[in-house]
């Protein structure tokens, strides 16, 4: 079985955002840039059914500029075998994403296509579910245990009241959640294969899709700062604060 | 304490900017095969992640756990055996290791940028790995095929480790005087007996075998330093079939009680008539250490690098956050009842000094790296003769003055802390204790210094010398009507000559006084370090300048301004540095011994 994993560059987990001057979007000039850390989990999860025997070939697909080959070739060298960079500069939206990918699995017919559940820089928490429908596939979201058995797939998920598991016919997809696995460090012998894998570059033309934004950005601004709290010298006095002035009773 | 971030940005810019490291690679064939820009990025990247989210979390749970011994067998603190399974599945032993048994063929100038950031993270639990790759080099460089196929890929993946024995009590410096003998064997191999002290990881619980590297001597070798073999002598002997055979007669006394690096076991080792094979030829066992003494003095100079690196990160996090005094300019953080110290000028002169220093040192280091890379590599024999003379020349001088400046910083790192810095918790006293052994092992940096001087500059009359004050001259001459250069050239030009000055004065010295060498040495290193520094600034200026303009990251534009902290603040120290030497040997001598 062959599965698909779309990984994203996304602005590093350890840095400090900052929002441009025009307040057009965040700042990304000289910003450390690294693969989402759910799509990592996700590449994680593709190599370790590989490694029990169950997938026998793990692809990798990523939208966006010519950088995201480093994105790859970071799969790569975490096991992946190929790699698919779907080349473009526009900041491709959700939708786009979920129709470009589409036309990958077209291509490359996966029993299985593993996502991380959001990327960190939008936390849209879109596109697996928007390219489940697409597909007309079943989907297992916030995944936690993934098992493969025949043409199914048992899925533990993360939900509001606790785990919840469903079975899926395949193909289908699977959003991955912080506690599926913890990612491997790619090692030496794997970052020095990975230049020798295959990398095909696309552009979305070739798929047939438009990714001309349907949205527009009006403005990105930070965060109110947090203001200094105060100290209240009586229960009446909160009481009168919360009613009066936060008028939360 | 601040977490360790690797500084990925400046080592890009040395390799890809300053020593532009790629283009050195495509005229070696044997490293182009292996080495390419993007592969290297990745490994830098992959080091650093292991060396922050891996190392450092183990860096002080195992100073304070520290290595223990028991009848025999050394622990290690918690958590070291599985980082240690983790970093050799990683296939970090290996990486500069020769290709045809199973290592990565990485150069060396990725290899020091590795070890900077495994040994910024955590330099005791980086020493196995540095052991086991010192071991592999002469092993590699001098050992007979069988050996090497035996030995060399289960050294490379980490599953067995390595040291390197030889200090005995009686014998430190002078290895000449060495007791540890090696009977030959009707098979071939020698039984190896005698005492071995201050082993690194001569025992402990990380690898499944310990392959010794041994200095001893044959019964009938002559006396001295001509006289010592080297032979390999596994802790378990190993099977045809490269399985693990019966305990070998030898085994770890005691560990040592140290200063620093407490989670590295220093062991005494007890060879009881030990099953060894030969290294090399016989009685040219010094000789062979040589191959790898210049990739491990280099190590340890970048050891000196690592921890000031770590230091400075912690001293920049607490200056920006303790809050103390107003600034001499009127009040900065008005909101607060105090400005951060980092206002205070005497905070300033110390991180300025510190990163001066630490940027400094790793071009430095990238520098000689490059140099052992053409010596191992280059395909024409000009090129290696001239490379391995310029290793031989600065190697002393990286090993000495990164891990005395080292030393320097991570005291500064300290001070900037006031009394914090004296506390366990902050970190900043374990860098000055873990750093303070890399001034005196693997050659003190007084036999640096002596080696420097003596059999580096006035035994080949500066012929060595003169190659590096070429280069420079040559430098500077092809910058000089560079205005954006002006402010760096002339200052660089004064310490150039005043080192070739200061130079042939000293070969003048020795010629009538043993002494002169002895006596200079030191403040002589000194003066050719900062030297040598002030021709990596001006090399990296001449880069930050060309690319200054519309850089919004800021970068470039700190490294001009760190680069003139250099010239006006600290290469200043050459002309007293110059007088001293200058002044020869008498009043160093002039007391009789018994007044002392």
């Amino acid at each position: 079985m062959k599965v698909l994993v779309a990984v994203k560059r996304v602005i590093d987990y350890n840095v400090k955002a900052r929002v441009k001057a025009d307040q057009t979007g965040v700042d990304l000039s000289n910003v450390k840039m690294a693969m989402n850390p759910f799509c990592e989990i996700a590449v994680e999860e593709a190599v370790r059914l590989k490694e029990r025997g169950v997938a026998t070939e793990v692809v990798v697909v990523s939208i966006g500029p010519k950088a995201a080959q480093e994105q790859i070739r970071t799969a790569l060298a975490l096991g992946a075998d190929k790699g698919v960079h779907v080349e473009t500069d526009v900041e491709v939206e959700a939708l786009a994403v979920a129709k470009l990918l589409k036309a990958v699995v077209e291509k490359e017919q996966p029993g299985l296509i593993i996502l991380g559940k959001q990327s960190i820089d939008t936390d849209n928490n879109q596109t697996g579910q928007m390219l489940a429908a697409l597909c007309g596939y079943g989907q297992a979201t916030f995944a936690s245990e993934v098992t493969v058995s025949g043409d199914k797939v048992e899925v533990t998920r993360e939900v509001d009241g606790g785990l919840r598991t469903v079975a899926l016919k395949l193909p289908a997809i699977v959003t991955t959640d912080l506690r599926l696995n913890e990612p491997r460090y790619a090692s030496l012998p794997n970052i020095m294969k990975a230049k020798k894998k295959p990398l095909e570059t696309v552009s979305p033309a070739d798929l047939g899709v438009d990714v001309t934004p349907r949205l527009k950005t009006l403005k990105v601004v930070e965060p109110a700062k947090r203001s200094a709290g105060i100290k209240v010298a009586s229960v009446e006095e909160l009481v009168s604060k919360l009613k009066n002035e936060a008028k939360v009773i | 304490m601040a977490d360790y971030k690797a500084p990925l940005r400046d080592m890009r810019f040395l390799l890809n900017e300053v020593f532009e490291v790629a283009k050195q690679w495509e005229t070696m064939p044997r490293l182009s095969e292996t080495a390419d820009p993007e592969t290297a990025d990745a490994i830098l990247e992959e080091a650093a992640k292991i060396s922050q989210s891996l190392l450092a979390p183990l860096n002080r749970s195992g100073d304070e756990e520290g290595c223990r011994w028991e009848n025999g067998q050394v622990f290690t603190p918690a958590g070291f055996p599985q980082a240690y399974r983790t970093f050799i599945e990683g296939g970090w032993c290996g990486l500069g290791g020769n290709p045809e048994f199973g290592g990565m063929g990485m150069p060396k100038t990725i290899g020091a940028q590795v070890e900077e950031m495994i040994q910024s993270a955590n330099i005791s639990f980086g020493l196995y790995p540095m052991l086991t790759a010192g071991a592999c080099l002469a092993l590699d460089a001098h050992g007979a095929d069988e050996l090497r196929e035996k030995y060399l890929p289960n050294m490379y993946s980490g599953i067995w480790s390595g040291s390197m024995c030889l200090t005995e009590p009686h014998s430190g410096t002078d290895l000449g005087i060495i007791r540890t003998k090696a009977e030959p064997q009707a098979d071939g191999s020698y039984a190896v007996s005698g005492t071995k002290i201050f082993i690194t990881g001569g025992e402990h619980d990380l690898s499944d075998n310990i392959i010794h590297l041994v200095l001893a001597k044959l019964p009938d070798a002559p006396a001295g330093p001509k006289g010592i073999s080297l032979f390999l002598v596994p802790k378990f002997l190993v099977n045809e079939d490269g399985s693990l055979g019966a305990r070998n007669t030898l085994g770890c006394g005691s560990i040592e009680h140290k200063m620093g690096i407490k989670a590295s076991a220093t062991c005494v080792m007890n060879f009881d008539g030990a099953k060894g094979w030969l290294v090399g030829e016989l009685n040219k066992g010094l000789a062979c250490m040589f191959t790898m003494m210049n990739y491990e003095r280099l190590g340890v100079g970048v050891q000196g690098l690592a921890a000031a690196e770590r230091s400075y990160q912690n001293a920049v996090e607490y200056a920006r956050d303790r809050i103390q005094g107003r600034a001499a300019t009127g009040p900065v953080a008005k909101d607060k009842a105090a400005d951060p110290i980092i206002v205070h000028p005497d905070v300033r002169r110390m991180l300025m000094t510190i990163r001066a220093m630490n940027e400094g040192s790793r071009a430095f280091s990238t520098y000689v790296a490059s140099f052992l890379d053409m010596a191992k590599y280059a395909d024409d024999s000009a090129t290696r003769v001239n490379a391995e003379a310029l290793v031989a020349l600065l190697t002393p001088v990286a090993k000495a003055f990164l891990t005395d400046r080292g030393f320097d910083s991570t005291v500064f790192g300290q001070q900037v802390f006031g009394g914090h810095g004296y506390i366990r918790e902050w970190g900043q006293e374990q860098l000055v204790r873990d750093v303070r052994i890399a001034q005196i092992y693997e050659g003190t940096n007084g036999i640096q210094a002596l080696d420097l001087m003596g059999r580096k500059v006035a035994a080949n009359n500066g012929k060595f010398y003169e190659l590096f004050a070429n280069e420079v001259a040559a430098f500077i001459e092809a910058n000089r009507e560079n205005p954006a250069l002006a402010e760096f050239i002339a200052p660089l030009s004064a310490a150039i000559e005043r080192l070739s000055d200061v130079t042939e004065h000293v070969l003048n010295q020795v010629k009538s006084d043993p002494n002169a060498v002895g006596a200079a040495s030191v403040d002589y290193l000194d003066l050719f370090g900062y030297t040598s520094f002030a021709y990596m600034w001006a090399r990296m200026v001449l880069v930050a300048k060309s690319k200054v303009e519309g850089d919004t990251s800021g970068f470039y534009d700190s490294k001009i301004k760190t680069a003139r902290f250099f010239f006006s603040r600290l290469l200043p120290k050459t002309m007293a540095l110059a007088e001293s030497v200058k002044s020869g040997a008498a009043d160093t001598m002039a007391l009789a011994a018994e007044n002392f």
